[in-house]
């Protein structure tokens, strides 16, 4: 078993609102030195396949036809090897 | 003429566009349910607006996979007119039949007023009825409605005269201010190549009487250009 982390970002070429407004909250609470905040979705995904590649495969396959929308949003994976002991 | 109107678990002006096709514009209208496979007998397809499957995970990224969506797609490449009015813009772009996305507004607010649109093109089934530069008053309801897409897209939509409708100010000029959600050019409306498939974020359905829609009956302009062109279409 595998678990894929998606990540799901804003594309840096577009203008990221939600980001903006964190931004100007976290200056008015004095953290200025952030000086960029980019708001995105975190999706986890347990995937039954037999290698790190065949899962890795799945979850990009499911970003480009759902997960994420290519015209606006980056995505990145991240594969782990669950153990099958802490797995049952 | 014929209407078919979707309706998504979430769909809420659904209601409203079969008022004005059955009970304004006398045309018979029905409604078929997301899990339908089959659009049936049908001129017209309207998807409304609304929060369809509470618009979990993006605006119109789960209605798109819905089994009627399969006959909507095979129903608009072969030429079928297709209506997609806020929700339904949203789902026609996630459904690739549209060009770009629907964003979140700029002012991370929900929009809900009459906004003034300019229309662009009026040689369409959808425009037909009115008058180049015409400004109608429509109005919005919308946290999602940003339209966005790339430079390249956005040229090619311009060129082929694929903007539809503008967010504009009330002498018909699309200036920042008149633009209530962010949307690139101020598109308010587009059209795909082919000219059978609409998708537009104001809510014509809305303002088709006077007595509803703040007075304003400027949304009837599309029901009649479609009746117009549906009708003229069968007798020739």
């Amino acid at each position: 078993m595998y678990k894929a982390n998606v990540t799901i970002t804003l594309r840096a070429s577009i203008l990221d609102p939600q980001g903006k407004a964190m931004q100007h909250a976290l200056h008015d609470l004095g953290h200025d030195s952030v000086t960029q905040v980019r708001a995105g979705k975190h999706i986890e995904m347990l995937i039954d396949a037999d290698s790190s590649a065949e899962a890795e495969t799945v979850a990009t396959n499911a970003c480009e036809q759902l997960l994420a929308n290519s015209v606006m949003e980056d995505f990145s994976i991240e594969v782990l090897e669950l153990e099958s002991a802490s797995a049952a | 003429m014929k209407f078919a109107i979707l309706v998504f678990p979430g769909s809420n002006c659904d209601h409203d566009a079969y008022h004005a096709a059955k009970h304004v514009f006398e045309q018979e209208a029905k409604f078929v349910w997301h899990k339908e496979e089959r659009l049936g007998d049908a001129d017209v397809v309207i998807i409304p607006g609304g929060f369809s499957y509470g618009d979990y995970l993006r605006a119109g990224a789960i209605a798109r996979f819905s089994p009627v969506m399969k006959d909507v797609i095979r129903f608009a490449n072969e030429g079928g007119l297709v209506l997609g009015v806020c929700n339904g813009f949203q789902v026609l772009c996630e459904a690739g039949l549209l060009p770009g996305a629907l964003m979140r507004n700029a002012s991370l607010r929900f929009a809900c007023k009459d906004v003034h649109l300019r229309v662009e093109n009026n040689a369409t089934p959808f425009t037909s009825e009115a008058q180049i530069r015409q400004v109608l008053n429509i109005p919005i309801a919308h946290g999602e409605g940003n339209y966005e897409a790339d430079e390249a897209t956005l040229d090619e939509l311009e060129r082929e005269n694929r903007i539809v409708f503008r967010y504009c100010d009330a002498s018909g000029n699309a200036t920042s201010e008149s633009n209530p959600n962010g949307s690139a050019r101020n598109i308010a409306g587009i059209i795909n190549a082919e000219g059978n498939v609409m998708g537009m974020m104001p809510h014509p359905e809305r303002c088709v009487e006077s007595i509803l829609g703040h007075g304003s009956e400027d949304g009837a302009v599309i029901f009649r250009s479609l009746v117009e062109h549906v009708d003229s279409a069968v007798v020739a």
